[in-house]
């Protein structure tokens, strides 16, 4: 029996088991003003502290640490600034800034066909996503559709990446939390599904695979028996986790009611996917603002109930569970047809026909320099990431660069949660609290 | 709706065909429609006033918070009455129950960016204005702790803005030393 | 090269001299190969492909180096994987001054190496305007085998002792890049690692 049956939800985003958990706009109207004064944020500006200018610390006993930004649990360069009294986080204050890398500059650079080799590099534990995203504004804004096939293509890729992606999260939540053989059984299995994922895109990370206008190759010959034994070796090792870490006493009591957060935060914070999900609101991008063919695939939105460390463990837990259940339907349903679009302006001629044709080589030629040009407009589109929303949102002026171009990163928002779930706990906690965040510095400095 | 027909993510509600003869106003505000997306034109002054209101009317997350600096482009289109400026402020709501996402976008003149702050009605907000006072220069009055968050504190310059150099290093292979 | 049929094929029965009257030197340089501490400093996407080279596929561990030492002092290799921002700069050279001699330094991927992609404002291009590096590993990012590879030859040159005639920093390029603004100079030719100031 799954245990997300009891969790199946319907239409009402605010209706779980419990009954209907309305979130009514004075109870968000309260969590404002609660995160407005009382203040788990530490308002420090890092000048003062490399100054050494005396700080305003809460008591004669609390002093200000430093963690980070290289520190073996900070999951990336994230540094975090604690406010401690004895063991405990009075304040904190994420600091970012130190994976900068000018991404969205460099998105006005290169072209829109070259813009998801840009992309792909934000988020790279789960880099066809950020693809996903970017390739779908561009097509808005080109007004095209996109092939059946190339739609399940795409459909397939990112559930296996949100797999791997979520691979990725136990193994280090897993070393973070001193449980570290979890590291070396989450990359056995990250691994299988990195060889699938380089047999169809060619890389193990940053694909450069879903591009405007369908996707770069076709599938291999062969590539449902490889979907196929994957999806028969997951599943038991998801259970030798479960035997591993989430019946174990040390785990629960590392994980439960640590870093606990409630709805209204999250709303005010504007803090999407797995943290969301864990307090018991059921918003999932794939399920209420469906995009792709997410609408005629079954699936479940896991939830949890106290939106802590071990909810936000368990729902990752099932939905590599649930990508596992998807996938098994798009091998059922996989159209035939093209894996891109057919439009000439847009898409680039077969290579074999390059040797025969000088048009089409002209053709190729100035869709690979020039690029193809994009109406000028501006548009905004979002996708369901291991994390939470991942939108793009770009400008463009007419030519064949974005003007604008501009991620909405969800590490970027969703650390912001980081000070208030950190609030009263044990700094042993700040790394479980980090690691169940799960962030990715690159999406979050772009 | 047909089941093959891809569906990708926006959300896509019927664009009224009629605009020509009533200004199309929500809130009493001008807005108009991008690519099945509504946007919503809201003058500085009248940012926060119109955030709340949406905030009541079921909008109740602040996704993004974004600036872009039209400095180079050669022509966009707004609706009459909305006199386009440098820097534009674009904000993302989104409402649950409707399932639907708006688009707020402010325009910032160059000789005076300074915007409200939505931090009193979206916390969330906290890091997206830092990020674009620290991309564009814009100020937003009402936030609590307007630093830089991606550049070191000590940088000089706004590096999103149009005019600013790249930083580019010439890259030249031939000339380098060997060992 | 010393590796050909070497110690690193035949273990002890590899080197060149008799284990009883081998030079100390030798002995240290095979010790110091084989039991090399890495630094954590994984900073972005290389950091994922260097962690898959720690997982079971790939195994580091049969080189003794799976255990990333978390404090710099307790490392002596610090392999710098994924782009260095400017803000991280700073950081990265007082993590490399905390490791005690010996040390070496990978720099893993082409946006340690050289910038990689990203020729902007925000990345230094290539550590080696920061650090000395012995090893530059190319790839976006590089596979765990091209990671192997490198730690390999590091192993080799350690071996060989050549890393102690370590000639100067890096390429022997310096590129003045401060807030973008400026013009960037570029000085070529071989400095004094004092006269860099990274000494």
């Amino acid at each position: 029996m799954t245990t997300t049956d009891h969790l199946h939800q319907t239409e009402d985003p605010s209706l779980t088991s419990e009954g209907r958990q309305g979130l009514a706009s004075s109870d968000v109207n309260d969590a404002i003003a609660r995160l407005i004064e009382k203040g788990a944020v530490l308002r420090l500006a890092e000048a003062d502290v490399a100054d050494e200018t005396p700080v305003e610390v809460a008591d004669e006993e609390s002093m200000i640490i430093n963690m980070g930004p290289q520190h073996p649990s900070t999951h990336g360069v994230l540094r975090i600034m604690l406010e401690l009294r004895g063991e405990t986080v009075l304040r904190s204050k994420p600091i970012i800034g130190y994976l900068h890398t000018g991404m969205e500059w460099t998105g006005e650079e290169l072209s829109y066909l070259q813009g998801c080799t840009n992309v792909t590099r934000m988020d790279y534990a789960s880099p066809l996503f950020s693809e996903l995203a970017f390739s779908l504004t561009v097509e808005k804004l080109l007004d095209i559709e996109v092939p059946d096939r190339a739609i399940w293509i795409r459909m397939l890729m990112t559930e296996m990446n949100r797999i791997s992606s979520h691979l990725l999260f136990m193994a280090t939540n897993g070393m973070d939390l001193g449980a570290v053989s979890m590291m070396l059984y989450g990359w056995r299995e990250r691994e299988e599904t990195l060889r699938f994922l380089e047999k169809v895109t060619g890389l193990r990370m940053n694909h450069n695979y879903i591009r405007p206008g369908g996707v770069a190759a076709d599938l291999p010959d062969g590539w449902r028996d490889d979907v196929l034994r994957l999806m028969d070796m997951i599943p038991p090792r998801l259970d030798e986790y479960d035997t591993l870490l989430t019946g174990q006493p040390i785990w629960r009591e590392r994980l439960q009611g640590v870093g606990v957060i409630d709805t209204e935060t999250c709303m005010a914070l504007g803090t999407t996917g797995p943290i969301l999900r864990s307090t018991g609101y059921a918003w999932d991008l794939r399920r209420d603002m469906p995009y792709l063919a997410y609408d005629q695939v079954e699936f479940d939105v896991v939830v949890g109930t106290f939106g802590d460390c071990f909810d936000r463990y368990a729902i990752r837990l099932q939905e590599i569970r649930e990508s596992i259940r998807i996938v098994h339907q798009i091998l059922d349903r996989m159209p035939k047809g093209d894996y891109r679009i057919q439009d000439k302006k847009v898409t680039p001629p077969p290579r074999g026909r390059i040797d025969e044709s000088m048009e089409a080589l002209i053709h190729h030629f100035k869709i690979f320099t020039e690029g193809f040009k994009v109406p000028e407009g501006e548009a905004y589109c979002a996708v369901e990431s291991p994390r939470g929303e991942l939108g793009c949102y770009i400008v463009s002026d007419g030519s064949s660069h974005p003007y604008r171009m501009h991620i909405r990163g969800p590490s970027f928002v969703n650390l912001q949660t980081l000070p208030h779930l950190m609030h009263g706990a044990l700094i042993a906690d700040a790394v479980a609290i980090i690691s169940s965040v799960d962030p990715i510095l690159g999406e979050v400095d772009r | 709706m047909s089941d093959t027909s891809p569906t990708d993510g926006a959300d896509e509600v019927a664009e009224p065909t009629e605009h020509a003869a009533e200004p199309d106003l929500v809130h009493g505000i001008a807005a108009s429609w991008s690519h099945g997306q509504r946007v919503v034109h809201p003058s500085r002054a009248e940012l926060v006033a119109l955030v709340k209101t949406m905030h009541d009317d079921g909008y109740m997350m602040c996704l993004d918070l974004c600036g872009a600096d039209y400095l180079d482009h050669p022509g966009r289109t707004l609706p009459e009455g909305i006199a386009p400026e440098r820097f534009e402020v674009v904000v993302t709501l989104i409402s649950h129950r409707e399932a639907s996402r708006v688009r707020l976008r402010v325009q910032v003149p160059e000789s005076d960016p300074v915007v409200p702050s939505l931090f009193g009605v979206h916390p969330g907000t906290d890091a997206m204005e830092r990020e674009v006072f620290d991309m564009f220069g814009i100020v937003f009055e009402g936030h609590p702790d307007l630093t830089r968050i991606l550049m070191p504190e000590d940088w000089v310059g706004h590096p999103l803005r149009k005019d600013y150099d790249s930083g580019r290093i010439p890259v030249q292979f031939k000339g380098a030393p060997s060992r | 090269m010393a590796t050909e049929g070497g110690f690193l094929d035949k273990g002890l029965e590899g080197l060149e001299h008799n284990f009883l009257t081998g030079t100390l030197e030798e002995l240290v340089k095979w010790a110091r190969a084989r039991s090399v501490m890495p630094a954590t400093f994984g900073l972005a996407c290389c950091a994922i492909e260097m962690m898959a080279a720690g997982g079971p596929h790939y195994d580091l561990a049969r080189y003794g180096m799976e255990v990333f030492r978390a404090s710099p002092r307790q490392a002596d290799l610090m392999i710098v994987a994924g782009r260095v921002s400017q803000k991280m700069a700073p950081v990265l050279r007082q993590i490399y001054d905390q490791m005690m001699e010996p040390k070496w330094v990978i720099s893993m991927g082409v946006c340690a190496s050289s910038g990689g992609m990203f020729n902007n404002y925000a990345i230094v291009q290539g550590v080696d305007q920061i650090v000395p590096v012995d090893v530059y590993a190319p790839g976006c990012p590089p596979g765990p085998q091209t990671l192997m590879h490198a730690i390999l030859t590091l192993h080799a040159q350690i071996r060989a002792g050549e890393l102690t005639r370590r000639p100067g920093e890096g390429a022997g390029l310096v590129i003045e890049q401060r807030d973008g603004q400026t013009a960037t100079g570029v000085r070529i030719g071989r400095q004094s690692p004092a006269a860099l100031g990274t000494a």
